[in-house]
């Protein structure tokens, strides 16, 4: 095996750490959604190792669900965020009302 | 024909919730019924035929393995598709009465449930690990948006919190079916147990990712903390399907997963780990259900308990107890349908749920209280119950293996159950003087008292049919017939 994936594997498991913690750690949602994409993330490029590591030429089957991972993941997170925003107008219009 | 069923029982609720959500509003109820009523006889077509013939397998698009899709129903996904589809039907009926008229929430609530049902059945007969994450995924993103349907102000943080987690949970088990593949270089569910077991350490890598990221997913203790706010805020239609069937695919997933799969790399004490977890997710949600204040957050702990008695399976890992585990996810997932029917009905016609304000339910409600109380008797366990029948076999399997503290087990979880049960039902009953209900609403249709106390029978005649559900079933894979 060369010595090219390795910063690619430390990358990716330096991604999940982060991710894993932030999402333990991170009480507000959105810093809680990023931390999943963080974990994400690195779980895709462990998926691209995968397909690096295998013997033979680059795997398509990993390829594939890396690509459908992340239209999951883009799909969720957009979910996510309209309803973090949702809930903010909703404290924000709470707050307003409390000050009349 | 019979190999087309399982396309047809996932694609006719798929295609028609996208039907739905394209037409709106107009096309509510009628579409949406003619959807259910295909959908279910498709499936009970498709669960009929395995019990006549055997397993059935289809390879999507005519495309052999390695690069096909496969499908396959085989007794564990047939008993599951059982309860999908007759606990889906009746709460279609159910919520024919609760989101029968048009109106742009509940076309949405139509077309999402549609769905979610398609999305249920495709996981049940998915025969690949890759395919088994896309229908996590599809119940996931259709269950969520559907708690907000009770109105996005007080849902919001809930569905926020389930989202969270959802997708956590299913990013761990992408890794896991990504390890897998790099050890095993298929994801056939039937072709990965070898290599997986002489895979070493990255074999148990593999399928340590893969469980976790399912017990995620099936909100079981430690991972549980979304679950009572987002089933206890969803309308009642809704909490029944999260509750009966959504973390019920997930049970399935790891039943599925365990005894296939992961067959030959599991070790002892991980098992015993698992039977830990669901002793302790009995006991702790059992505790919690008993002090909750309010009645639909005493069926949402009590799903968190009854989820635990599927993890006793693990530990036992014999005939009897494979048989009581899935018999304890068929009469749960009827039972817990038919106490957020009734909890529903309750909300519906006093307006809020507070236990301590329900004196006096029993005659206005007679029917709702009476489904509650007969799936109350499913919930504890007493005879004759299917919960009766699931549990008996559970303790069966614990003195059959020697593991007697599992017993334990299950006899103070009855007890717990017991408890919060008659809780609520002393507080509906009690005629003595105190706050009553000053606002009376609507006295819920006919058909949606009907249908939670047909849920209730149902749990009831459980107990009665375990030979024909058990021999559909079929005895534990990979054990000696």
């Amino acid at each position: 095996m060369s010595i090219m994936p390795e910063p690619f594997a430390l990358a990716a498991a330096a991604l999940i750490a982060v991710g894993f913690y932030g999402f333990i750690t991170q009480q507000h949602p959105l810093r809680r959604l990023l931390a999943i994409n963080i974990f994400g993330n690195g779980v895709f490029m462990t998926l691209i190792l995968v397909a690096y590591w295998l013997p033979g030429d680059a795997d398509p089957v990993p390829h594939a669900m890396v690509l459908t991972g992340i239209v999951i993941a883009v799909s969720a997170t957009a979910f996510g965020l309209a309803l973090i925003r949702r809930r903010i107008l909703d404290a924000n219009r709470k707050q307003d009302h409390g000050d009349d | 024909m019979t190999e087309f069923l399982p396309v047809l029982a996932v694609f006719i609720p798929l295609l028609g919730g996208v039907l739905q959500f394209l037409m709106g509003p107009r096309a509510v109820p009628v579409w949406p019924m003619v959807v259910s009523g295909a959908t279910t006889v498709c499936a009970l077509a498709l669960v009929g035929s395995v019990t006549n013939q055997g397993d059935i397998q289809h390879m999507l698009g005519g495309w052999e393995a390695p690069l096909g899709i496969p499908l396959r129903v085989d007794g564990l996904a047939a008993v599951m598709l059982l309860l999908n589809n007759v606990v889906g039907g009746l709460v279609s009926l159910y919520a024919l009465g609760a989101h029968g008229r048009s109106g742009a929430v509940n076309s949405h609530f139509w077309a999402l449930w549609l769905l979610l049902w398609g999305s249920l059945n495709a996981l049940f007969v998915s025969g690949d690990l890759f395919n088994l994450y896309v229908a996590l995924e599809l119940v996931s993103l259709s269950a969520i948006p559907l708690v907000l349907v009770a109105g996005p102000r007080k849902t919001v943080a809930a569905a926020l919190n389930y989202l969270h987690f959802a997708l956590f949970g299913s990013l761990v088990y992408l890794a896991g079916v990504g390890l897998t593949y790099a050890v095993a270089g298929s994801l056939d569910l039937t072709l990965i147990a070898g290599p997986l077991a002489e895979g070493g350490p990255a074999g148990h890598m593999a399928a340590a990712c893969l469980i976790v990221g399912v017990l995620i997913k099936a909100a079981i203790v430690p991972f549980h903390i979304w679950l009572p706010a987002a089933h206890g805020n969803a309308p009642a239609a809704v909490s029944a399907v999260l509750s009966a069937l959504v973390v019920k695919s997930c049970m399935y997933l790891l039943l599925r997963l365990w005894t296939e799969p992961l067959a030959g790399i599991t070790v002892d004490a991980a098992a015993q780990l698992l039977g830990i977890i669901g002793a302790a997710a009995i006991g702790y949600g059992s505790v919690q259900a008993f002090r909750q204040e309010r009645l639909k957050l005493v069926v949402a702990y009590s799903t968190v308990a009854q989820l635990g008695y599927m993890l006793l399976f693990f530990p036992m890992a014999v005939a009897t107890a494979w048989e009581g585990a899935v018999y304890h996810g068929v009469a749960h997932g009827v039972a817990k349908a038919a106490l957020f029917l009734a909890a529903g009905n309750v909300l519906l016609y006093v307006g809020h749920d507070r236990l301590r304000e329900l004196r006096g339910l029993d005659r206005p409600l007679a029917l709702s209280v009476f489904a509650f109380a007969l799936a109350g008797v499913s919930i504890m366990g007493l005879p004759p119950s299917g919960g009766f029948i699931a549990k008996w076999l559970l303790l069966s399997a614990a003195l059959e293996t020697g593991q007697w503290w599992w017993a334990l087990v299950l006899i103070v979880g009855g007890f717990l159950a017991a408890a919060y049960i008659f809780r609520v039902l002393r507080y509906a009953f009690l005629n003595a003087p105190g706050p009553t209900i000053e606002i009376e609403g609507p006295v819920p249709p006919r058909l949606m008292s009907w249908t939670a106390l047909l849920l209730g029978v149902l749990s009831i005649v459980l107990g009665f049919t375990t030979a024909p559900i058990l021999g559909l079933l079929g005895g534990l894979p990979g054990a000696a017939p």
